[in-house]
């Protein structure tokens, strides 16, 4: 059935490059500018070129995507959109929402998008139940990846429970090992902070507070005991962790410097360009206190406007590629992330891979699949980064566990 | 106009002239580190930067990072190297600079030789304007350039560097020409020079320090510039800058330090380099005129 | 004060007279677009509901109402003053020293100069991973002193969320103050030398040379560097962006930062603008008086 699909695919790619009269282009705006993303967009701007479609490249990078955003701003108000931009979660439906985005409905019938994509993955992809954007993989942001060598020596079992977790944490720091690998950024307290909450108050508290932002979720003592987690944390991470990027965090967990790290599964990437393996060297087992729920974020290409008849044809062919399950593979095994589509057979990616994408599946049937605030799939930007700024104050000291929650709900309020 | 040597003729002790030596040695020291640590990194393998000390010298020289960082390293989907963009920055930065200074030249002999009723005030603004913030351009610029069908290319953005850059060039060249002795340009006037006569024949040929300046300060100021390069040139036509950016900031994968060094570098060598020949004529051409008024 | 319109009216010495006007007419006019009429339209967006796009829903206070109650806000403006002030005074300091220092007939001045100087060239685009090492406790100046013997050296600033405001301080003079020194230079190589020799003959010492004859005369020296320090100083952006992210925290959060983040990164345009408003405010509140009195005294 699937050799079927990929031969209707193959063929549709042919046709659309086919009827092409003169050379096609697209214009890829994304940020994916580090040596094994690119080369994983490298292998779609291959396929593309093989039909005959050639690629304009314009990677922005920094600030997680940020900058890519404010060039596309200048692109769209000077009425010049690329023809598509790598997008995440609720920005794509903010373009949705101001119409500056391409109808692909014809062929997401035609290949049948709507049965293989995740409804959790549709609601960012679809506006007003029509396809807009192409989702490229998923990722999940509430693993732990832990050092197995480091957690042999210190006896230390895989925790299933927060207090196990502590534990395993206290025996690191006794034994002179930093517990906790991070990195004092923003969004990587704010990812921890997604599975505190979860942790503690469960798919339900999560959803009445990060999705619907309810202001008695917001402020409740649930809330406050998930910061209290926080700064447990924050007792277990070295004095030096302020501004560090996540790669070195991850760093120190390859080194056998700490225990454990809390980030989302492009961390494997790390691991195994440090040429190691999963199950084996590493390990990566769910937040405890998370299992059975998934927060995600998800990569998607959004496909804008684009007037000329040619330029159409060329974003058509690229939609094609990017929903194709070989790219899917491809570019996800590099990214450590899991495919967009449920069809795609997981033989080919690793132990965590493999975890990944049962648990996806589980959490998705169970309605336990999330998507993760601190990647912009919860709530819209000016709510997101509301919460980036209390979540950051409070983990840097300048509030106890009360007076932050109590300041979520007054910046919750003013960004809506 | 002084002349450039002009020490002061102040006496001092030998025990304060030792004091002298070691405080200017400190901060030269002190404005050297920076630049000394990309230097060095920049001339390491990998694997001596992540174990080492950040400022020890290289104990096996290397000069790869650089061959690197010139063709072969990583920006975006293609393994260009910064080749390509260091000659769009060229591409960019010379007409606007060129283009800026004939401007604020023209602007400062109006201002100074020709004086009108009302022309303080609109001195004013010009100069007001090297103060806007150029975050809040941007959308309003962006549209604007889609209007005009320049959006996305060099000459888009020569045009933008032009417009913010003529506020500073029109001030430096107003400050000089003030000083310039008005009795000449008149006298001219009397044995029936023009106006570009004038500009062409007496003014331009004794503003060899200004426009020095006002090159350097626009060299500097546009070839550095990320925000509107990112904005109204990215893709095929972007600055070097942004090139830069794309090669440093890449959020995942092993960052090759050595690499993202020799890049800086090469980043910075043209503005260096007009530092460093120029930079005499720099201190000679605000002593002339900005300063002095 | 006009060009001379007397001689005869015809069309060469009517265009003569026209064109001072005529050549500084598009630099008005793209004045008026470019800068007067973009801050316009800023003034109009603070106004205005604006959020990913601009849009014109009228809310009037609103945004304002809202920045004001917004703590990053706070923190940025408190910063600003804390850096400003520092930033200018040190500056300040820093390039009337190595002025005065360098004017003393001092060999290698060639060598010296450009050495102060070359930071200005350089964006921190270029030099912020450098400055981030230097800064770091781990691999920075902290390291070395450990590697070198020193033990208990310490600095930490960046990582500390009271001190890292200071960081930035330290880089910023690292990049202007050779600028400063260039200005002052310029000055007191301007400063007649027989003024001095007759202080000198008349027994004044070194220090009351300096603080009654060549102090006052770089009046203009100060008030330029004055302004572009301040304008730096509130442009400042890719310095914090490099450095410290805005962090610890919000801890290094400028006005220029929080501005960006707003219009761009939040989509909250409307709020964004009415930062910006309150910073071009602020800027015209320093530059006018200054204009104002500069430009009328030179009439």
């Amino acid at each position: 059935m699937t050799m079927m699909k990929k031969l209707h695919m193959t063929a549709a790619v042919v046709a659309l490059s086919t009827t092409a009269v003169a050379a096609q282009e697209v214009e890829v705006l994304h940020w994916w500018t580090s040596g094994g993303e690119a080369a994983a967009v490298g292998t779609l701007r291959d396929t593309l070129a093989a039909g005959g479609v050639s690629w304009l490249d314009m990677p922005v990078a920094g600030g997680g995507g940020s900058d890519a955003m404010t060039v596309l701003r200048a692109r769209v108000t000077a009425g010049d959109p690329p023809t598509a931009v790598q997008m995440l979660g609720f920005s794509i439906q903010d373009w949705a929402a101001e119409g500056a985005l391409a109808n692909l409905d014809a062929l997401a019938a035609e290949q049948g998008w709507g049965d293989v994509v995740p409804a959790a993955l549709q609601a960012f992809s679809t506006y007003d139940g029509h396809w807009v954007a192409a989702p490229v993989n998923v990722h999940s942001t509430n693993w732990v990846w832990a050092n197995t060598a480091l957690m042999a020596e210190l006896g230390i079992e895989q925790p299933t429970s927060w207090d196990e977790f502590v534990a395993a944490m206290e025996a690191a720091e006794a034994a002179g090992y930093v517990a906790l690998a991070h990195g004092g950024q923003a969004w990587q307290d704010a990812t921890i902070f997604d599975s505190m909450v979860m942790g503690v108050g469960g798919p339900d508290f999560y959803q009445a507070s990060m999705v619907d932002l309810d202001p008695e979720a917001l402020g409740s003592a649930t809330m406050v005991e998930a910061f209290q987690r926080m700064e447990t944390l924050r007792g277990f991470v070295d004095d030096n962790f302020s501004g560090r990027d996540w790669n070195l965090a991850t760093a120190m967990v390859i080194n056998g410097e700490a225990l454990f790290q809390i980030m989302g599964d492009w961390a494997k990437g790390e691991f195994v360009n440090a040429g190691l393996t999963a199950g084996n060297e590493f390990q990566c087992f769910r937040v405890p206190g998370t299992e059975g729920t998934v927060t995600f974020n998800s990569d998607q290409f959004a496909m804008f406007n684009v007037t000329d008849a040619s330029a159409q044809e060329a974003q058509l062919a690229m939609a094609s590629a990017v929903m194709s399950p070989e790219f899917q593979v491809a570019f996800n095994l590099v990214k450590g992330s899991v495919p967009a589509r449920t069809d795609i057979p997981s033989d080919q990616f690793d132990a965590c891979g493999q975890m990944g994408m049962a648990q996806l599946a589980e959490a998705a049937a169970s309605g336990g699949l999330f998507g993760s605030m601190a990647h912009g799939h919860a709530n819209p930007p000016s709510v997101q980064n509301a919460m980036y700024d209390v979540i950051t104050a409070h983990f840097n000291g300048e509030y106890d566990a009360e007076t932050a929650a109590a300041e979520l709900v007054t910046a919750v309020e003013i960004a809506q | 106009m002084a002349v450039a040597s002009s020490d002061t003729a102040i006496r001092t002790s030998r025990i304060t002239r030792a004091f002298i030596y070691l405080f200017l040695l400190l901060f030269a020291l002190f404005y050297l580190l920076p630049f000394g640590i990309m230097l060095v990194n920049s001339l390491k393998p990998l694997s001596e930067i992540t174990g080492g000390n950040m400022i020890a010298l290289p104990r096996e020289w290397t000069i790869e990072p650089w061959l690197s960082a010139w063709s072969t390293a990583q920006i975006g989907v293609q393994p260009t190297g910064l080749r390509p963009y260091f000659i769009n920055s060229l591409m960019m930065a010379i007409p606007a600079v060129i283009l800026s200074t004939v401007v604020g030249a023209l602007n400062g002999y109006v201002l100074t030789k020709w004086r009108f009723r009302g022309d303080t005030i609109i001195f004013g603004m010009l100069l007001f304007s090297c103060f806007i913030p150029f975050q809040i351009v941007l959308i309003p610029m962006a549209r604007i350039l889609g209007i005009l069908q320049i959006a996305g290319t060099t000459p888009g953005l020569i045009m933008v560097h032009f417009v913010y850059g003529i506020g500073f060039t029109t001030l430096y060249f107003r400050n000089y020409y003030a000083a310039f002795p008005t009795e000449l340009v008149r006298a001219a006037q009397i044995d029936g020079a023009g106006f570009f006569q004038i500009f062409w024949r007496i003014m331009l040929p004794s503003s060899g320090p200004i426009i020095a300046v006002s090159f350097i300060w626009q060299f500097t100021n546009i070839w550095n510039d990320f925000l509107f390069g990112a904005s109204f040139a990215s893709g095929d036509a972007a600055p070097m800058t942004v090139a830069l950016n794309n090669l440093v900031n890449s959020s995942t994968g092993v960052r090759e330090y050595n690499v993202h060094f020799a890049g800086a570098i090469m980043a910075a060598a043209p503005t260096l380099l007009v530092y460093i020949v120029a930079g005499r004529y720099f201190v000679r051409g605000l002593m002339a005129g900005s300063v002095k008024g | 004060m006009a060009a001379s319109t007397d001689t005869g009216a015809d069309f060469r010495t009517r265009l003569q007279g026209w064109l001072p006007k005529l050549v500084l007419s598009p630099s008005l006019a793209v004045m008026v677009i470019f800068v007067y009429g973009f801050i316009a339209f800023t003034i109009y967006l603070s106004f205005t509901d604006s959020r990913m796009l601009p849009s014109y829903g009228w809310v009037g206070w609103q945004n304002y109402d809202r920045l004001f109650r917004i703590r990053e806000w706070d923190i940025a403006i408190t910063n600003l003053a804390i850096f400003a002030s520092l930033y200018i005074a040190i500056s300040t300091v820093i390039g009337l020293s190595l002025a005065i220092f360098l004017d003393q007939k001092i060999r290698g001045e060639g060598i010296l100069r450009p050495i102060f100087l070359y930071p200005m060239a350089l964006s921190f685009i270029v030099t912020g991973t450098a400055w981030k090492w230097f800064l770091d406790p781990a691999i920075g100046i902290e390291n070395t002193m450990h590697l070198w013997g020193w033990e208990s050296f310490t600095f930490d600033w960046i990582k500390d969320r009271e001190m890292a405001i200071y960081t930035v301080v330290i880089a910023a003079v690292w990049q202007s103050s050779g600028f400063v020194m260039a200005m002052f230079l310029a000055g007191l190589r301007g400063i007649d030398n027989e003024i001095l020799k007759a202080a000198q003959i008349d027994g004044a010492s070194n220090w009351n040379l300096y603080r009654r004859i060549i102090l006052p005369q770089l009046r203009p020296a100060f008030l330029s560097a004055f302004v572009i320090l301040s304008h730096l100083a509130i442009k400042s952006y890719d310095l914090v962006i490099a450095l410290t992210g805005g962090g610890p925290g919000n801890a290094t959060a400028l006005p220029a930062t929080f501005m960006y983040s707003y219009t761009f990164t939040r989509n909250q345009m409307g709020i964004g603008a009415s930062s910006a408003v309150i910073m071009l405010m602020t800027i015209a509140a320093i530059m006018v008086p200054y204009l104002y009195a500069e430009l009328k005294e030179k009439k």
